[in-house]
């Protein structure tokens, strides 16, 4: 596996300028001809799906929602980052590289982020021209605010639903574009597997969900754009629909899977609640500007929030990061909050979770001005938990939520695999180990909008692609596998529920490869995960045929994909013996329990290369080098 | 807690459908509505039947994909609370629910509890947009909008698709929905170029996806999740009026 990641030459601020006048065009006139296949309708997918629509190409875009516009990105809430420097606060499209390279603890690509950083403001430009309604001062122009502990206000939102916001955006241009017939869209279908001729992605098998017919579909490029895998931990604050499976079946046809282990656990999600509990629902880190997070001193103290007092009371971010306290970056303050939960502090019925206290904000602001604030969170947790925050704290814990590993791409966002390309949260590029506050928006719409529309032309012009039919043998091998992989799912007609095989999984990813990971807890996990497996394809039932809508078989396709994908993610996580962001080894601690990077040995992406199911996947590395960002370690006390 | 469950089971769009009983058991008082139709499913597959088929995505709020009517009532008894964020808490142990899908011509049933809401991306495509070419967007603070409007666009833009509005009416009308789209795009400054087409054309398209038409029931607004308020239908009209009135030939063609 070459992996050349085709960084231009040149100082940092002129490589994409030089980079897009290097890039091979497609005659006007021809780019009808070139028929681009995109799996996934999120911020990423949708915005690809549009802007090369406009540009001419003929697009395919899959989703397996009912319609494009559910993708998950619709959930994120808090805002997108750009460098518009509107608060003359002395942002600048360096501070904003600079400080993704850093927050991301120096496991991402420069040329990549100073790239991401400059677009962010084409990116604002392009949504407020779509009518995306951001917040907006009463003089008219757009509101920022400070987000996620950055040190000036580059975040712009809509409210509390800005991926909502975005992501109608890029659906209604994509929607004219399907209206104008130059997107074809298949809604409700799922991506099985991908095609590739002579060693090229030339297409996928998608299963339509609702007649269960499976079909073949030809392209000359394949994108994908299919998010993040955090529901393998089972618990996440993922949609229920999330999945591997796109971007797990390429990498099992040869595309490079980067930095698996790097994944996020958010701090201030609604703890689980029993056995039954199905996602885990965010609450927007905002709160943590007013709220205090704080456990009981001593262990099994189960008196009620409001008897316990201040002097039995531990604000251990408070006492642990005097000078950023409860606003401590993500990965610190979840996890602190799990020691304390280990200690046998934890708080509410399950002993899962810490207080987020307002008591001290409303005895300061008032109710109403903490009402006027967050009043639709509090609304919101008091919901689900039948609990009212105003009166007893809130009880939050961390939960999975984003991926920053994905497949492995280059500069121009291409997979190891020729003509496959990977956006959005589905590749691995921009956050390196640890992603910041409000910058999945920006990425994802930064390669739909204005990265992969060119950088694809690029291969489209240069590849010699032979027209294909989609008899060709090849679709019909891949077809008849995805097939048979369905029929056996059917034929084994177990005695146990895949949603108990997908809880069991997900339990052993969270205790061994969660928010702490040990050598010795990762091998533990690596020799369970093949024997879950084998008790899976021995024991699952899977109710129904294939033939029409199963949600059984389509959940059982994308548990099978997890059982092989966590023990990747596993092996990544027990190799990388260091600890740099959201990758946290208990060998590899500072004195007073930071995590201690190792530079030396581990400044690489590593990118892994399926070798079989149940085999050690092989191990390749890009080296990353900062010539911008002198190496340092983070310090937040 | 435990239920006693009549859900509507429907093999395909062609099939006729039927209620059939079921009990939940062991359920918590803070699982969700979905989370306990999720153990019913559990138990269905081990007892070897099939499974309850209901659509859901995020199970917070916010994608719109899940919605079914719950004792007569589109989304159940909460006022602006979609069924995932709907808590067993706010029912009685021991009580019958009565589940069924949205139902409406624009919507014909696929299985069970899902339908198929694809007339609604119909309608968006059909005008529910501003079109700007990608890179050719002006510096984002060269218009300012005013806040109120900007709020009020905002307000329209928090529909989540999720159709509702359609199954709470008696005329299964889905006015609010498209009311909600041309009013967030025509109250900011942007949207004008194209105000008058986009309505027109989205009106006709969900004329032609066997939509009824609003006869002022009310219905939407008090099933809607986002507490979209129907002051919206009446700018609808308005803007319709307001289009129609304005169209001239221009150059032989009415624009």
């Amino acid at each position: 596996m070459e992996l050349n990641a085709r960084i231009p030459a040149g100082p940092l601020e002129q490589k994409w300028d030089r980079h897009r006048f290097d890039l091979k065009l497609v005659n006007p006139a021809n780019k009808r001809r070139y028929r681009v296949i995109i799996v996934g309708s999120g911020l990423a997918g949708a915005s690809a799906a549009a802007t090369m629509a406009e540009l001419g190409y003929a697009v395919d875009c899959f989703c397996f929602q009912d319609s494009p516009r559910r993708a998950h990105s619709i959930a994120a809430q808090g805002g997108i980052n750009a460098a518009k420097n509107y608060q003359n606060d002395g942002d600048s499209i360096f501070r904003l590289f600079y400080d993704t390279i850093k927050g991301g603890d120096f496991r991402a690509r420069e040329a990549n982020v100073y790239r991401l950083a400059q677009v962010s403001l084409n990116i604002i430009d392009q949504c407020v021209a779509q009518g995306v309604p951001f917040a907006r001062e009463y003089g008219g122009h757009l509101a920022n605010r400070s987000f996620g502990g950055a040190q000036v206000s580059r975040t712009f939102y809509a409210r509390g639903q800005t991926g909502q916001q975005l992501l109608l955006g890029a659906y209604q241009a994509m929607e004219k574009q399907i209206g104008a017939g130059t997107v074809r869209m298949f809604a409700r279908h799922e991506m099985l597997d991908i095609v590739l001729v002579d060693g090229r992605a030339r297409g996928i098998i998608a299963r339509d969900l609702v007649s269960g017919e499976m079909r073949a579909f030809g392209a000359h490029a394949v994108v994908l754009a299919t998010g993040g895998y955090s529901n393998a931990f089972y618990l996440s604050t993922n949609a229920k629909g999330c999945n591997v499976t796109a971007i797990w079946r390429a990498y099992r046809r040869g595309a490079g899977f980067a930095n698996p282990c790097f994944t996020q656990i958010h701090p201030t999600s609604i703890p689980p609640a029993g056995e039954n509990q199905s996602k885990l629902t965010l609450m927007s880190e905002s709160l943590r500007n007013d709220g205090r997070i704080w456990v009981p001193r001593s262990q099994g103290d189960t008196r009620p929030a409001d008897q316990i007092p201040d002097t039995d009371r531990d604000y251990y971010l408070e006492r642990l990061y005097p000078s950023f306290g409860n606003l401590a970056p993500r990965d610190i303050a979840s996890r602190r909050a799990k020691e304390a939960v280990d200690e046998g502090r934890g708080v509410g019925p399950t002993g899962i979770g810490v207080y987020l206290d307002f008591r001290d904000a409303i005895r300061r602001l008032g109710q109403s001005v903490i009402a006027d604030r967050y009043g639709n969170l509090f609304d919101m947790y008091r919901n689900i938990t039948g609990e009212n925050p105003y009166e007893v704290p809130m009880r939050i814990y961390p939960a999975p939520h984003y991926t920053m590993g994905g497949l492995w791409v280059d500069y121009n966002l291409m997979s190891t695999i020729p003509g496959l390309h990977v956006i959005g949260e589905a590749n691995f590029s921009d956050h390196g180990a640890n992603r910041l506050g409000a910058s999945a928006l920006m990425q994802g719409l930064a390669d739909g909008y204005f990265i992969l529309p060119l950088t694809i032309g690029n291969y489209l012009a240069q590849a010699k692609l032979e027209p294909i039919a989609e008899d060709h043998a090849a679709f019909r091998d891949v077809e008849a596998e995805a097939r048979q992989r369905l029929e056996r799912l059917l034929a084994i007609n177990g005695t146990r529920t895949v949603r108990e095989f997908h809880q069991k999984l997900g339990k052993l990813l969270w205790d061994f490869c969660g928010m702490a990971r040990s050598a010795d807890g990762l091998r533990f996990a690596l020799s369970r995960i093949p024997a879950l497996r084998e008790e899976f394809w021995r024991d699952v039932r899977v109710p129904g045929s294939a033939a029409d809508l199963n949600q059984s078989l389509e959940y059982a396709g994308r548990v099978a994909d997890f059982m092989e994908f966590a023990e990747l993610m596993c092996h990544d996580a027990l190799d990388r013996a260091e600890s740099c962001g959201g990758h946290f080894r208990t060998e590899h601690q500072t004195a007073e329990g930071e995590a201690r990077r190792n530079d030396e040995d581990y400044a690489h992406a590593t990118v892994w290369e399926f070798t079989g199911v149940g085999e050690k996947p092989r191990e390749h590395r890009e080296s990353l080098t900062f010539e911008y960002v002198p190496l340092s370690q983070r310090s937040y006390r | 807690m435990r239920f006693t469950l009549h859900v509507w089971r429907q093999a395909g769009p062609d099939q006729s459908g039927r209620f059939e009983t079921y009990t939940a058991e062991g359920i918590s008082e803070h699982n969700s509505f979905l989370e306990m139709l999720d153990v019913v499913n559990d138990r269905l597959v081990l007892e070897g039947r099939d499974p309850i088929a209901f659509d859901h995505d995020c199970r917070e709020g916010i994608c719109g994909t899940c919605g079914f009517v719950i004792d007569g009532e589109a989304h159940g008894p909460l006022p602006e609370t979609t069924v995932c964020q709907l808590h067993m808490r706010v029912y009685q142990d021991g009580s019958d629910i009565w589940i069924e899908p949205w139902r409406a011509a624009g919507f014909p049933i696929i299985k069970d509890l899902v339908v198929d809401r694809a007339a609604f991306d119909r309608i968006i495509a059909a005008g529910g947009f501003i079109s700007v070419r990608t890179g050719s967007a002006p510096e984002a603070n060269a218009t300012s909008v005013p806040k109120p409007e900007a709020d009020a666009a905002m307000d329209a833009a928090e529909c989540i698709g999720c159709g509702a509005c359609v199954a709470a009416c008696p005329n299964a009308s889905a006015m609010l929905f498209t009311a909600a789209k041309v009013a967030h795009l025509a109250c900011l400054p942007q949207g004008q170029p194209e105000r008058d087409r986009r309505v027109i054309d989205m009106v006709a398209s969900m004329d032609a996806e066997r939509f009824g038409h609003c006869t002022n029931h009310g219905a939407c607004q008090v099933a809607c999740p986002k507490a979209i308020k129907v002051d919206y239908i009446a700018r609808l009209n308005r803007d319709l009026m307001r289009a129609a009135v304005r169209a001239r030939p221009i150059g032989g063609r009415t624009e």
